[in-house]
């Protein structure tokens, strides 16, 4: 025994090195471990998003969108129930597609389509077959009740509740809006959006979209391996709830907002009616339009489509999108300007002969005593006072050493009175109208032109373009003295202050003293003046109205037929601005239109004496014979 | 007789029954966490796993005491006898365990399953030890070095014919145990060899540069290296290694130069030069009359021949769930849903643990069933998603201490039976914690062993504590010879 200890010991001995190979090859075992643990656990971030996909399913709680009033509180829009039927790809598991389809009334070609185009990512980025996507959505409750008794047929397919817009009225599509599917261009822009999601596509839910979605909640539920839910996270800590959009208040007086479509029946054209120390919009018509209930649910695709194949154009908000000459309701303008440059004063007088005289008659007028001052002129309209007022402001060199410069103050004066670029109304669509500078002119008259190349200009004809907005925005102007507020329909969002850029008052270049005087030739307009009258019809026994006629030449045909004012004379609580395509002269169809809304709006009703008007207005039809060959075709 | 059984008590090492305690303890939290389910039964009831596991513990308890109550002559003196038993019982199990997922592994006892391999391993150690430690034994006598290696491939076999690969592939780290013992390092080093070289072509075979497969080309390098530095500890002359190191570049540069015009098979210039070098060594151990270069011929031969037959090895002989398992954890097959997914899930649930973890009970991914055999094989998952980075940071370290202290037990036994057996529990531990943790952090192929004192089990509990405390109970009464 002893012997071999002594043989066992000598080579133990010999090989006792060895223990040093073997401790750090398990030292350099674990020292990898911990590396390779480190990679997984602090330096890799997916494998938690991987963890999270795999166990937990979101699941989406579509909070209700803001509800919308009127200027008085009066329910205009909010919501209903629909249901959505929703799919889980990775849980689909075959089933009878052809009863599926036929429960939900759908061929088999719109069924692959459906489930090709979830799949695409192009169309959809943020697919995962792990979560719900939209399969069909806004399903009446009838529909649902059919697929809902049958649905534990469909594994992977469910039914989520969602809301669909519900209106009052029939009225105001195009300034209410609508809510539709969200495209994948929404969805790139704004990560808040997934496929089968809605925002407002039009109108206010459109400008108001973000306050009006409220926040998407989550449910965290626990989803094992084969894909059964197993409860809650964590009893629901960690969901997160909705939170409810926010209700407007719009500044729209909805009784004088239907009044006014009704008055523009079967007529083209628009109203647009602020108030105009706070700038709110009370009114914004456009005609034709068309009852917002089309555009909800699942005939939404096919009435849209019809609607923008109208020849009328529904669609197009005529009173922010339509940019018309504004005619002789732009003198005003060119009176300020003239007062502000020292052109003319107050008791500076013209002659007119039938005409511009300085050249030979043109622009024509009517018959009117001459000469006459500022007042007169727009009390009567003349069209000949204007252009030498232009005249005198662009030729004189005395004042400016070029015509370029001259001009370029005078477009100045022209913007700062809320033309030429959009006002900013919180709307989508809002143009901008158009007013030339010296550049354009010297590219189109090759630096050679004075102020009879472009005389048109100073009656509101020519080049210039103004929507009807920037028109009631001028008449809300003169009604301040020379301040506006940037036109808005929305008067209150909830728990939100509204944008300052609709609170503060937007000075023009020309001093309030000088808006006296047109309001004054305004009120001589409609009451009458020495000089004459073109706005009588306007002329209301109890309240002062100040008004100012338009007749703008077009190339489309007959003139349109324009109305500006405001009332009161004094401390005025409403501008208007009505413009009736191809009706003629603004006495015609325009005045007594804004006469009717005037006293719709500061009286609450008709008196009986303009009944008979009212009808007549009302049954009055003014569409070019084209679109009645594309009506008679329906 | 009285006075030593008391006296165990005294001289058995506490540090390795403490981090036996402390490990045991941990695995049954995890096993706990593992297995919980919501509105599961509560952790103590003996129908759940977690209270089952808890009865094994206790049961092992007591196996503890049985066996620091014995006799240490008991096992050296029954140590054969043990080992023949086992055998028995692992070739009856062939033929009398029912199919379990494919292997036939299992004995079923009516109340309870036994798995014969798991204490095969303790009774291989035990002969081995008896065998190493045997009068005037030497590994370098070849009669010594066959016996050695009887004794362990023969459970081996017996277990890949029970198709527990898993199992059977532990008893390759008696290696460990016979290279402590003094075994040529350039078996450990052919081992090495083997598995690098299969990797490396495996990963490459079919990337191809030019006309030159890249798998061939590097194996064929880190040969013709690895052939030229062992030669190079042969040789004094300098001026032969220069001149062999310079062919060696040449004939590279001039293929290289070469395939700017014709395309070159690089593996066939490199292919050229092992031939090349084999002949130089024949032609020198011819010359002088010396065998000691013909080992490294040999070698290099081998090595090429074993390249050349990966491909038909790993296509023919290997089954079709293991190519895909290799393939997986080579990077080679990425497929989540199939043969990868119980890795792929596994990362993903260790990954999510993060710094701290999710806290006890808390792990989403075990809980849910994501990762299979979450309880067994793959429970270190649960370590690495409930307990993070700092959880299984500690249960490596805890293992590193246990498996360095009972080195430093092994190397303190006066006697080789201690010694022998003590590594034989070294490796055996190692090698179990090497896969294990490899095959759950995607390094190593799924290989299905458990994770000692953490896996769900009686029989791997009660295997690994019995081969523990054996060597406890030895290293005990070390000072009594």
């Amino acid at each position: 025994m002893n012997i071999s200890g002594k043989v066992e010991n000598r080579d133990s001995l010999r090989y006792e090195n060895r223990k040093f190979i073997i401790i750090g090859t398990v030292v350099v075992v674990i020292i990898v471990f911990i590396i390779r643990l480190f990679v997984l656990q602090i330096m890799d971030s997916n494998y938690k998003v991987w963890a999270d996909n795999n166990a937990f399913l979101g699941k989406t709680i579509y909070p209700s969108r803001g509800i919308i009033y009127d200027r008085y509180g009066k329910l205009l829009v909010y919501n209903q129930p629909a249901y959505d039927v929703m799919m889980i790809m990775r849980e689909v598991q075959p089933f009878d597609t052809l009863d599926f389809c036929n429960i939900l009334h759908i061929t088999k070609e719109q069924f692959d389509k459906r489930i090709v185009d979830i799949k695409n990512r192009k169309l959809n980025p943020g697919y995962s077959s792990y979560t719900p996507q939209v399969f069909m959505n806004q399903l009446s409750a009838e529909e649902c009740g059919v697929l809902q008794e049958k649905l534990y047929k469909f594994p992977g397919f469910y039914i989520q509740h969602r809301t669909v817009r519900e209106y009052t009225y029939p009225n105001a599509g195009l300034l209410l809006g609508n809510v539709g599917e969200v495209n994948s261009e929404d969805i790139r822009k704004d990560d808040y959006y997934v496929m089968g999601d809605y925002s407002g596509r039009a109108g206010i839910e459109r400008s108001y979209e973000k306050y009006l979605r409220g926040e998407k909640g989550v449910e965290i539920l626990l989803r094992d391996a084969h894909g059964r839910i197993k409860g809650r996270y964590e009893n629901g800590q960690h969901d997160v709830a909705p939170v409810s959009g926010k209700n407007l208040t719009l500044s729209i007086d909805m009784e004088l907002q239907v009044y006014g479509e009704q008055l523009m029946a079967n007529k083209l054209g628009g109203i647009v009616m602020i108030e105009p120390e706070t700038g709110e919009v009370l009114c914004l018509v456009s005609s034709p339009t068309f009852d917002p209930e089309m555009l909800v649910g699942r005939k939404r695709g096919k009435n849209f489509a019809k609607l923008s194949k109208d020849p009328l154009k529904p669609l197009f908000n005529r009173p922010i999108m339509a940019t018309y000459p504004p005619g002789s309701t732009f003198k005003p303008t060119q009176g300020l300007i003239f007062l502000q440059e020292g052109v003319i004063t107050p008791e500076t007088r013209y002659t007119c002969a039938h005409g511009y005289t300085y050249r030979g008659g043109k622009p024509a007028c009517h018959g009117h005593p001459s000469p006459l001052n500022l007042e007169g002129a727009l009390s009567t309209s003349c069209n000949s006072f204007f252009p030498w007022g232009l005249h005198d402001m662009l030729d004189s060199r005395k004042r400016y050493p070029s015509i370029q410069e001259a001009f370029d103050v005078w477009k100045n004066y022209m913007v700062s009175m809320g033309y030429g670029y959009k006002l900013g109304l919180d709307l989508p669509g809002e143009k901008r109208g158009y007013i030339p500078n010296s550049t354009i002119y010297d590219k189109i008259y090759n630096g050679h032109w004075n102020s009879s190349t472009i005389i048109s200009i100073a009656i509101g004809q020519g080049e210039i373009l103004a929507t009807p907005l920037q028109i009631c925005n001028l008449a809300a102007t003169i009604a301040n003295g020379g301040y506006f507020v940037t036109p808005h329909v929305v008067k209150e969002i909830e728990d939100t202050p509204l944008d300052t850029l609709y609170t503060k008052r937007r000075y023009t270049m020309v001093e309030p003293k000088y808006y006296e005087y047109i309001a004054s030739g305004m009120r001589g307009a409609v009451v009458g003046s020495p000089f004459g009258a073109t706005c009588r019809g306007a002329n209301l026994p109890d309240i002062e109205v100040c008004g100012k006629t338009g007749t703008a030449e077009n190339p489309h045909g007959k003139d349109h037929s324009i109305f500006m004012g405001f009332a009161p004379y004094k401390n005025a609580k409403v501008a208007i601005a009505v413009f009736v395509e191809n009706a003629g002269f603004g006495a015609t169809y325009a005045v007594p239109i804004g006469r009717l809304m005037l006293e719709k709006y500061l009286k609450r009703e008709i008196p009986e004496s303009d009944k008979p008007l009212e009808e007549m207005i009302m049954n009055t039809k003014i569409l070019p014979s084209m679109y009645y060959l594309g009506a008679a075709e329906k | 007789m009285n006075y030593r059984k008391k006296e165990i008590w005294k001289s058995v090492d506490w540090v390795t029954i403490f981090l036996y305690l402390v490990l045991i303890l941990y695995g049954w939290i995890t096993i706990a966490g593992a297995s919980f389910d919501f509105g599961d039964v509560g952790l103590f009831d003996l129908s759940g796993r977690p209270g089952s596991q808890l009865l094994w513990m206790g049961l092992s308890l007591g196996l503890i005491f049985v066996i620091l109550m014995l006799e240490r002559s008991f096992f050296d003196i029954f140590a054969y006898w043990m080992y023949g038993l086992l055998i028995l019982l692992l070739i009856a199990t062939i033929f009398l365990a029912p199919d379990v997922k494919g292997s036939r592994s299992w004995l079923d006892l009516g109340f309870m399953r036994l798995q014969p391999a798991e204490f095969a391993k303790f009774t291989t150690a035990l002969a081995l030890a008896k065998l190493m430690s045997s009068y005037a034994f030497s590994l370098s006598k070849t009669r010594d070095f066959l016996k050695a290696l009887f004794i362990i491939f023969l459970p081996m076999v017996c277990i890949i014919l029970e198709k527990e690969t898993g199992s059977a592939l532990v008893y390759l780290s008696f290696f460990l145990v016979l290279f402590r013992e003094g075994m040529s390092g350039y078996y450990l080093l052919a081992g090495i060899c083997a598995v690098i070289f299969f990797v490396s072509e495996m990963k490459f075979a079919e990337v191809v540069v030019g006309i030159t497969p890249l798998g061939k080309l590097l194996v064929e390098i880190m040969i013709l290296v690895i052939s030229l530095f062992l030669f190079q500890t042969k040789i004094k002359s300098r001026k032969v290694l220069y001149i062999i190191w310079a062919t060696v570049f040449g004939t590279f540069g001039i293929a290289g130069i070469v395939s700017c015009f014709i395309p070159v098979d690089f593996s066939w210039v490199s292919l050229g030069l092992l031939a090349f070098f084999v002949l130089y060594i024949i032609g020198l151990s011819v010359q002088q009359w010396v065998g000691k270069y013909l080992l490294i011929g040999a070698f290099t031969v081998i090595s090429v021949g074993y390249l050349f037959s990966v491909d038909y090895v790993f296509n023919d002989i290997l089954e079709p769930h293991q190519q895909v398992r290799i393939k997986v954890s080579l990077g080679l097959k990425d497929d989540p849903t199939g043969a990868g997914y119980n890795v792929n899930q596994s990362k993903i649930a260790i990954g999510s643990g993060g710094l701290w973890g999710k806290g006890f009970l808390n792990g989403t991914q075990t809980k849910l069933k994501y990762v299979p055999e979450q309880d067994t094989d793959f429970i270190f998952c649960t370590v690495g998603e409930e307990q993070g980075f700092v959880g299984s940071v500690l249960l490596l370290l805890l293992y590193g201490a246990f498996i360095i202290r009972l080195i430093v037990l092994s190397e303190r036994q006066k006697d080789v039976f201690g010694r022998v057996y003590g590594y034989s529990v070294v490796s055996i531990f190692f090698f179990h914690l090497f896969i294990n943790i490899g095959m759950v952090t995607g390094l190593t192929p799924v290989i299905g062993i458990p994770l000692p004192f953490f896996s769900y089990g009686g029989s791997s509990l009660w295997g690994f504590t019995i081969l523990l405390f054996i060597f406890l109970r030895l290293d005990a009464s070390r000072k009594d010879r």
